[in-house]
């Protein structure tokens, strides 16, 4: 199978500038700094490399939707997200742990094609030692003149800036990123105007995610067309997966886009102890489940997307039959009722309501009418909010209840009255 | 801005391009609910009550984030939006305390009015509610009931966007949010009263107005702020059908009446709470105060001081008059003392703080109004020393107090008149030291009008009966000079 980006991940000192361009990095920086922009903003249109922080919206039509500067004049910004948040992802951590000079040279990539003087990297507050592998990374960058003025003699200027978020989960949301930048509450933004029109200070701004940036070097290097092949159509190159849960093997592996859920289970060593499968979190805590039934399914935005649920930021979560959907719903409602950002009700007060019910459920204390209630209550909330966390909350409430209807109903007990 | 055609509810509406749907529904008499907008302080989105259903969207969307575009297909009272603006209402609900047997907001609380019009559901909610601050007295004007909160915005965002003073902010998230003041303000700072008035729910209430009588027993008059040249739209809330609550007092509070053209949406503290002393050291009675104090009728005093007015000089007799005068008073006394010098310039007693929102300088409202007629006003100093020349021999004052005007050389100043009377609603230190005190109405008592700092003209209406024989000052004018008038007849026949 072809590793991507973790082809190289066996070298010890992989973290360390020296090994990473003894291994050709910053080779693929070099190649671009002599090529058009455009020519590699079509590579990566090609490419089909799609959005790995969640989303999975097309990296190349994200770039082009950046007003030409003729048109708008001023300052553009690429803003790494490296707020890594969501339960059960852990492969940006890896990324930057591992190969911290990988992401910065598809961020000064991104930069060269955006036209960003400067450029950011948002990295989550608990992420202190990926901090300091990244400060340490980047000034080895800018004392070898891969990063600050005339990079590679190029004439190409781009700094970087670390900056670190304060524990809100919500700041992983772009534009709730970007506020914090700005050093407001973290609250999402409504769009239109979309960050690549008004980003950062008002200014046209990429927000794009560690992985996705990873891949970047890759790209320029072998081009669009070999990264597409890697994959499937419409999602190229390859995905890392953070899967965790009850399999034998937890840890961050990197598949070609498309593996089969059945494969990637197996490469973690499958479920635990020979148990049975009771449900897989394709992305990260914030979705419903894949079933058993969906073992054969092809692992890419749109073919997860058909099956009810969401790639997402690939944060794999594996339950076996020992796991309660009560329970799992609980926990993950109980952490979006904590992490939600308060700006618009639904979110705020359903989010509550729901991890309420949940709590009596789990006390025992369910009456008949929950059940109603919840389905209610997150059909409510789903679509009715400002940003993706709030639809979560009732997406994921709704997923597990249609997912595991008995396991709700053995939490009423049978005198329930209320 | 170049006009479109939508639908509204299957009707066929015209507005401008990119006018929010919200505010085009408004224009076509369709009211959207919503908590968060306010059209002076934008549309964050973040209520979801505005929400409709659009043709062709894969979700339901707010109005008011919504432009109208051409061939929009907006529905507000579909089954579908109507759910999800029910739904929006009850998820406001899960933590509202519904202490409404006690809440001040009761009878005017968005909260309440939603619920009728459009949720009607039985409570689903079996968990405790969240506890978060009560009673906070934020600042000198208002009190914080963080439970009955919504989280709207609309208060931080008055103090962020049209106070600038940013007492105000959001803490915390998620349910456990709450408004609070920012660490080391208080909520003071010239305005704060608005803050109460886009509060859609109970949650900052006015700490003057706190339970003092409900807000259905009120009664609402229109009127103008005298509190300075501004002349801002006001509402005057009078409480007369329960006179033993609210202490007594009559005007239960003072609320803005929206006025695009001076005041937009706001006033001032200074105008909001100029309620109080409506009822405070009001004179109700026509007095004869020399040589002996008596109470006369209007007809014996009019007569009197018609038969003196006749006697002197008009020319040394001053009128002390004031920019509370409305058009009306001018015109009247214009009318009655063609000859007589006049002084209404602001003096210390009426001049006061200014600033760039609304407030003025002059602390009275109708100065204009006398300009307007051609009266000038002759400086106080001049008067003075006119009095001490015995130059002037009448001194006709009109509300002003001369102990502010003057200082403690006021008594000394106006002994040295042979002949003085005052005229006003309210008692001063030396409203009894001439020969004549008559009552005068206080605005809130009349009708009539102001003309502003920029020239506009508005009216104001009575809101209340005057208090014991007080007129209008234009209806005493016309008195004394209709006395007069009848005593030349009676001259001449």
């Amino acid at each position: 199978m072809t590793k991507v980006l973790t082809k190289h991940f066996d070298e010890p000192k992989l973290h360390e500038l020296e090994t990473y361009r003894r291994l050709g990095g910053y080779k693929a920086l070099e190649k671009a700094l002599g090529l058009d922009r455009a020519k590699i903003l079509e590579e990566v249109k090609t490419s089909n490399l799609r959005g790995l922080g969640g989303a999975g919206f097309p990296t190349g039509m994200k770039w082009s939707t950046v007003p030409p500067e003729d048109k708008v004049p001023g300052p553009r910004y690429v803003v790494v997200n490296a707020d890594e948040s969501e339960p059960g992802c852990y492969k940006d951590r890896v990324l930057i742990d591992r190969a911290p000079h990988q992401l910065i040279e598809g961020l000064l990539i991104a930069s060269y094609v955006i036209g960003a003087k400067d450029s950011f990297i948002f990295i989550r507050g608990e992420y202190q030692a990926q901090y300091e592998v990244l400060e340490k990374a980047l000034a080895e960058a800018e004392k070898a003149g891969l990063m600050g003025k005339n990079i590679l003699g190029k004439g190409f200027d781009c700094r970087i800036e670390l900056m670190r978020g304060a524990g809100a989960y919500i700041s992983g949301l772009d534009t709730a990123l970007l506020e914090t930048m700005e050093g407001k509450k973290a609250w999402p933004r409504q769009p239109p105007p979309f960050p690549t029109v008004a980003g950062l200070m008002a200014k046209p701004t990429v927000v794009n995610n560690v992985e996705t940036l990873s891949m970047l070097p890759h790209i320029v290097e072998h081009g669009g067309k070999w990264f597409a092949d890697l994959g499937v159509p419409k999602s190229g190159g390859t995905l890392l997966l953070s899967i965790s849960g009850h399999v034998e093997r937890p840890g961050v592996y990197e598949f070609p886009m498309g593996v089969k859920l059945r494969d990637a289970l197996a490469a973690a060593g499958g479920v635990r102890g020979g148990r049975r499968l009771k449900g897989v979190i394709p992305g990260g805590t914030s979705m419903p489940p894949l079933m058993e039934k969906d073992l054969d399914i092809s692992l890419d935005f749109d073919s997860v997307r058909a099956a009810g649920t969401f790639l997402g930021a690939g944060g794999m979560i594996v339950l076996d039959e020992t796991a309660d959907a009560v329970a799992v719903a609980h926990n993950i409602e109980r952490f979006l009722a904590h992490e939600s950002c308060g700006q618009c009700t639904p979110c705020r007060e359903g989010g509550f309501w729901t991890e309420e019910i949940l709590e009596r459920l789990m006390d025992g204390e369910g009456v008949p009418a929950d059940l109603e209630n919840l389905t209610r209550v997150g059909t409510n909330i789903t679509g009715k909010v400002i940003c993706a966390l709030g639809d979560t909350v009732g997406m994921v409430i709704n997923g597990y209840m249609s997912r595991y209807p008995e396991d709700f109903k053995k939490r009423i007990p049978s005198n329930g009255q209320g | 801005m170049a006009k479109v055609k939508f639908k509204l509810n299957g009707r066929e509406l015209e507005a401008e391009a990119g006018r929010l749907v919200i505010e085009a529904a408004k224009d076509a008499g369709v009211e959207i609910p919503h908590y968060c907008y306010h059209p002076a302080l934008g549309n964050p989105g973040n209520c979801r009550m505005c929400i409709v259903e659009v043709a062709g969207a894969p979700k339901p969307q707010v109005s008011c984030r919504l432009p109208v575009l051409e061939g929009l297909d907006v529905k507000s009272d579909s089954p579908a939006a109507k759910r999800a603006q029910a739904s929006a209402l009850e998820l406001h609900l899960v933590n509202h305390p519904l202490d409404c047997p006690v809440c001040d907001q009761s009878g005017e609380c968005g909260l309440q009015d939603y619920y009728m019009k459009i949720g009607q559901y039985q409570s689903q909610v079996r968990e405790d509610k969240v506890h978060k601050g009560k009673r906070l007295e934020i600042g000198p004007h208002v009190m914080l009931d963080q439970e009955r909160c919504i989280l709207c915005t609309r208060c931080t965002r008055f103090v962020d966007d049209v106070t600038k003073t940013h007492e105000l902010g959001v803490f915390k998230r998620g349910h456990v949010e709450r408004i609070e003041l920012t660490p080391g303000m208080t909520l003071d700072n010239g305005y704060t009263g608005n803050v109460v008035d886009v509060c859609p729910v109970g949650a900052l209430t006015d700490r003057d107005f706190r339970y003092q009588v409900r807000v259905w027993y009120l009664d609402k008059t229109d009127s103008i702020c005298p509190g300075c040249s501004r002349g801002c739209s006001i509402s005057v809330h009078t409480n007369t059908k329960r006179n033993w609550h609210n202490e007594g007092r009559r005007v239960a509070r003072i609320k803005p009446r929206y006025n695009p053209d001076v005041n937009g949406h706001w006033i001032c503290d200074d105008g909001r709470y100029s309620y109080r002393p409506l009822d405070a050291g009001r004179l109700g009675k026509v007095l004869r105060l020399q040589p002996a104090r008596e109470e006369i009728s209007w007809a014996e005093a009019a007569v009197e001081i018609a038969d003196r007015l006749r006697e002197g000089d008009p020319k040394g007799l001053a009128v002390v008059a004031s920019g509370l005068l409305s058009n009306e008073d001018w015109k009247a006394l214009k009318e009655l003392l063609p000859q007589s010098p006049l002084y209404f310039s602001p003096e210390p007693d009426q001049v006061g703080e200014a600033d760039e929102l609304l407030r003025r300088r002059e602390k009275v409202p109708n100065l204009k109004g006398a300009e307007a007629l051609g009266l000038k006003s002759g400086s106080f100093e001049a008067l003075a020393k006119d009095l001490e020349s015995g130059k002037v021999w009448g001194l006709y004052v009109i509300e002003r107090d001369l102990e502010k005007v003057w200082g403690a050389k006021a008594k000394d100043l106006l002994a040295k008149a042979k002949w003085s009377l005052f005229q006003g609603p309210f008692k001063t230190p030396l409203s009894e030291a001439g020969s004549y005190r008559l009552p005068a109405t206080a605005y809130v008592e009349e009708t009539g009008h102001f003309t502003n700092f920029e020239g506009k003209v508005q009216a104001y209406h009575k809101a209340l009966e005057p208090i014991g024989s007080a007129k209008p000052d234009h209806e005493i004018f016309g008195l004394i000079r209709a006395a007069l008038a009848a005593e030349r007849e009676g001259a001449a026949a």
